[in-house]
């Protein structure tokens, strides 16, 4: 039987057996590219995207206990904050500004672990960040990771705080 | 048919005549150049440079993007070059194929010191050919700025400049350097007649180059030296980049592969049934050294894979770790030496020698991005779409592995998740695995991907290598001879370089031994090895003679060196006359790579439990000119972090033949948290430019085992320096 998944704000009728896990069913089925595949172990973090807003391993995650809940993948990021499409997520233009990527293969789950830290946690200090970053970078970005995320905290708070 | 847009600036074209023509008379690779760059936008006249109607231009660029941002910097490089605005370029990869092989790496490597002007004709049409017959279109060597960029692109585009402006100068009857260029646009000195490249191409395109166009000083330059926002990073933070690994395909099947776990080995029995029963399944390819599964998508492919109980045979299965060490130094007792560098003459003078033994494991390069490639075999072509760090040359490996004629295979470079090395090494088996599925599943595009498990166990590893140093000593404790002998492997020569410090006598030796595994270059390649090697002696030769290692090192390199200057400038920097914070040890290195000499210094500290760690890194790189600063940074910071991983935990081993580290959770990667404070400074001199990708990894290890020796005691001559996982 077809499962429903509510990926990004839009319904979307999945044919995959249950067990696959989620990350196969972005990439493969819903041809959604932009969560990357690393170790299929949850060990990397590249497959990060939010389930009902918590940041979530996608490639240890079967897609069938994903009935009822909201997925979020990096290409919705920007509609969690309430931006339509075509604008950015603070994070994401605080990640050019620093121009965090090297290859970039790891930064969309880089990004979406670090939107869901600073949903939980708006003004993160370096222990927090160091807690909630655990995403494997072999470019070396974690400098401009950590500066990158205290750029958009006090981007965001102080827009909220206007 | 009217002409849309021009190409100009050929590969040759660098102040030859000769060479322009010989570029010119070949004749049906100009027209493929065409055909391949631009077949539905009408005519181009062959080169990297294509300027449109609407003043736009267009680069090709004859590398890889792994990560390190070339398109940005060789497009910059350009751009200032030829007077336009950022905006109005346009940078793409060149295609696959021989009218983009690239003649200025070859010349960088061949002639470091420059090509004499008598002789650059020859020397132009030489290196082109030879770019061609390599199939040279290589990513490596910390070359494509100070090469590519600085001796082809940037002199193409002052040439292109010249002539563009020659034709507006032809055309209105006024002396060329009567004319200026902003944007793109030819002005004469009133201001009254305007011409946009665009609108000069054409005619400008049935003209000569110039032959010796003059390029741009430092004072004006508009764009290189300060740099400009990487092109590729907008797509990279939205998830819109496209790796080879995210092609898509109508039809497109998907193979995952085991090959035999002992390298070499053949697959010798397996039962298809158990991976036919699962769902999505489509069959089971039996290669020679491996078992592939392909299905209609990964996870189905996967499971199948997992299902199978292959049997391999061959290869080196009694191997293991401590073995293999065990060979290499038994190999350095060899009397079968090759002499790799010898300099002055040995003598006895000396009080006393110093001698030691030091050894490095074999490192995986684990790029982010899995191996994958993706092939097509239908109607008599192969197709193939990948993520490697030699286009060129892996359209030549395909075209051996395939049989088919060269203009029957065409490779497509797609972006590329890491490289490091791992694309270019020499044995390319997920090319032959990808050509033998795509032949079983023909006509039918399969992507073929490798686990992490597979792209663990099945790297390209750096080297294994151990060597024995002894030096003669003066009075002072100075070294008056160097004696060296290192391993190498037949596979990948393990270079070894003069020490920079004055030492009478220096005698390098290699001694050639096998390897149970495959072995590539991996960032830095031998330097990685080297650095540690030398620099962790010259610490101890230091120690000995209870100098600071910082001045003992001063004290054997001339005044005003590139060296000398590095290492003051380092002191300065990293505050090394005043006494090291209470419990933090200081270590510091230098080592020369790429033409770039880069001075460390690395403070580490034991936390609440006693483990010492990694607090922070100063780094004084001089690469002459610093073409993009940002970028540049970002290239030193992220080997100065590759060289700490390694240094610290990362140690392929092997038992019973096999490797043993199967994913991430075997081979502990630098995280976030451990991620010390990093200090980049930048020395820049009037040498020629250097590299920048591979030249903060050397002097890591060196100045972190310095440090880490003296907060537990030790003297440091192997690495890791943490305890293996598996």
């Amino acid at each position: 039987m077809p499962l429903t998944l509510r990926i990004n704000g839009t319904s979307r009728e999945v044919q995959s057996p249950p067990e696959t896990p989620l990350l196969w069913v972005i990439r493969d089925e819903l041809g959604l590219t932009g969560t990357k595949f690393g170790c299929g172990i949850a060990a990397c973090g590249a497959c990060t995207v939010h389930v009902d807003g918590q940041a979530t391993r996608s490639c240890v995650m079967p897609v069938q206990v994903m009935a009822g809940r909201s997925v979020t993948t990096i290409e919705g990021l920007p509609a969690t904050v309430g931006r339509p499409e075509g604008e950015l997520h603070p994070l994401q233009r605080a990640w050019i500004q620093a121009q965090v990527p090297q290859c970039g293969y790891c930064q969309s789950g880089m990004l979406m672990a670090a939107a869901a830290l600073l949903k939980a946690t708006p003004r993160p200090t370096d222990a927090d960040i160091d807690a909630a970053m655990t995403n494997i970078c072999r470019c070396g970005t974690y400098p401009r990771v950590r500066r990158a995320i205290h750029a958009a905290a006090q981007a965001m708070t102080s827009r909220e705080a206007a | 048919m009217k002409r849309r847009t021009w190409l100009l600036g050929t590969a040759a074209a660098l102040g030859g005549g000769v060479a322009v023509g010989l570029f010119w008379r070949q004749g049906s690779l100009r027209r493929q150049a065409q055909a391949l760059t631009d077949p539905a936008r009408g005519q181009l006249l062959g080169g990297w440079l294509r300027i449109a109607p609407d003043n736009t231009v267009t680069l090709y660029v004859p590398h890889s993007d792994m990560g390190q941002g070339v398109m940005t910097t060789l497009g910059m490089m350009v751009a200032d070059e030829l007077d336009i605005a950022w905006a109005q370029l346009r940078v793409e990869q060149a295609p696959a194929h021989g009218a983009f092989a690239n003649p200025f790496f070859v010349e960088g490597f061949l002639m470091p010191g420059g090509v004499p002007q008598a002789v650059r004709p020859v020397a132009d049409m030489a290196f082109g050919e030879l770019a061609r017959y390599a199939r040279l279109q290589i990513t490596g060597g910390s070359a494509s700025v100070r090469h590519t960029g600085q001796r082809g692109l940037r002199v193409v585009a002052a040439a292109a400049r010249g002539l563009l402006v020659e034709t507006a100068a032809r055309r209105w009857s006024v002396a060329p350097d009567t004319l200026a260029v902003q944007d793109g646009v030819v002005s004469d000195s009133t201001g009254a007649r305007r011409a946009t490249y665009g609108e000069l191409a054409q005619e400008a395109a049935g003209r000569r180059l110039p032959t010796a166009p003059r390029l741009k000083t430092r004072e004006q330059f508009r764009l290189m030296g300060k740099g400009v926002p990487r092109l590729d990073i907008p797509d990279k933070v939205c998830g819109r980049a496209r790796y080879g690994i995210d092609l898509q395909l109508p039809g497109l099947l998907v193979a995952t592969v085991q090959a035999s776990p002992v390298h070499g080995g053949r697959l010798t029995r397996v039962d298809d049934a158990p991976a036919l029963a699962v769902p999505g399944v489509k069959s089971v390819v039996r290669l020679p050294e491996a078992v592939a599964v392909v299905a209609s998508g990964y996870w189905a492919a996967h499971r199948g894979l997992a299902a199978l109980r292959p049997t391999f045979e061959g290869g080196e299965a009694q191997a293991d770790s401590a073995s293999a060490m065990a060979r290499l130094h038994e190999a350095l007792t060899s009397a079968d030496t090759q002499t790799v560098v010898e300099t002055g003459r040995a003598f006895d003078a000396s009080v006393r020698r110093h001698v030691a033994r030091f050894e490095v494991p074999w490192l995986h390069h684990a790029t982010m991005e899995p191996i994958n490639v993706t092939a097509q075999w239908a109607d008599g072509r192969l197709l193939v779409w990948g993520s490697e760090q030699d286009a060129l040359g892996a359209h030549g490996n395909l075209v051996k592995i395939s049989g088919l004629p060269p203009e029957a295979v065409v490779f497509t470079p797609l972006l590329l998740g890491g490289g490091f090395g791992r694309r270019s090494a020499p044995k390319k088996n997920h090319l032959e695995q990808a050509v033998a599925l795509a032949r079983a599943c023909s006509p039918a595009p399969v992507k073929l991907i490798w686990s992490r498990e597979e792209d663990f166990t099945q790297g390209a590893y750096r080297p294994a290598v151990a060597t024995t140093i002894e030096a003669a000593l003066d009075g002072q404790g100075m070294p008056v001879s160097w004696v060296q002998r290192f391993t190498e492997t037949p596979d990948l020569i393990n270079e070894g370089y003069p020490v920079p410090y004055r030492i009478g006598h220096q005698h390098l030796q290699s001694v050639t031994t096998g390897s149970p595994v495959r072995v590539g270059a991996w960032r830095s390649v031998a330097h990685s090895q080297h650095g540690f090697f030398t620099e962790s002696f010259v610490n101890e030769l230091a120690r000995a003679a209870r100098q600071d290692p910082l001045a003992y090192r001063l004290a054997l390199l001339p005044e005003g060196s590139r060296h000398h200057r590095v290492l003051l400038e380092l002191a300065e920097r990293a505050d090394w006359r005043q006494a090291a914070p209470a419990g933090v040890a200081r270590g510091v290195a230098m080592v020369e790579s790429f033409g770039s000499v880069v001075g460390e210094v690395i403070e580490v500290a034991l936390d609440g439990q006693r483990r010492p760690v990694v607090k922070r890194v100063v780094a004084v790189v001089d690469c002459g000119f610093l073409m993009h600063p940002d970028t540049g940074r970002q290239q030193v910071e992220g080997a100065i972090l590759m060289g700490l991983s390694a240094a610290l935990g990362e140690a392929i081993t092997l038992k019973d033949g096999r490797v043993q580290q199967r994913n991430f959770t075997d081979y502990p990667i630098l995280r976030l948290a451990q991620a010390p404070v990093i200090e980049v400074h930048f020395l820049e001199s009037d040498g020629p430019l250097g590299g920048l990708g591979e030249v903060g990894l050397p002097p890591v290890a060196p100045a972190l085992a310095q440090a880490w020796g003296q907060l537990t005691g030790q003297t440091i001559r192997r690495l890791p320096l943490l305890p293996a996982v598996a």
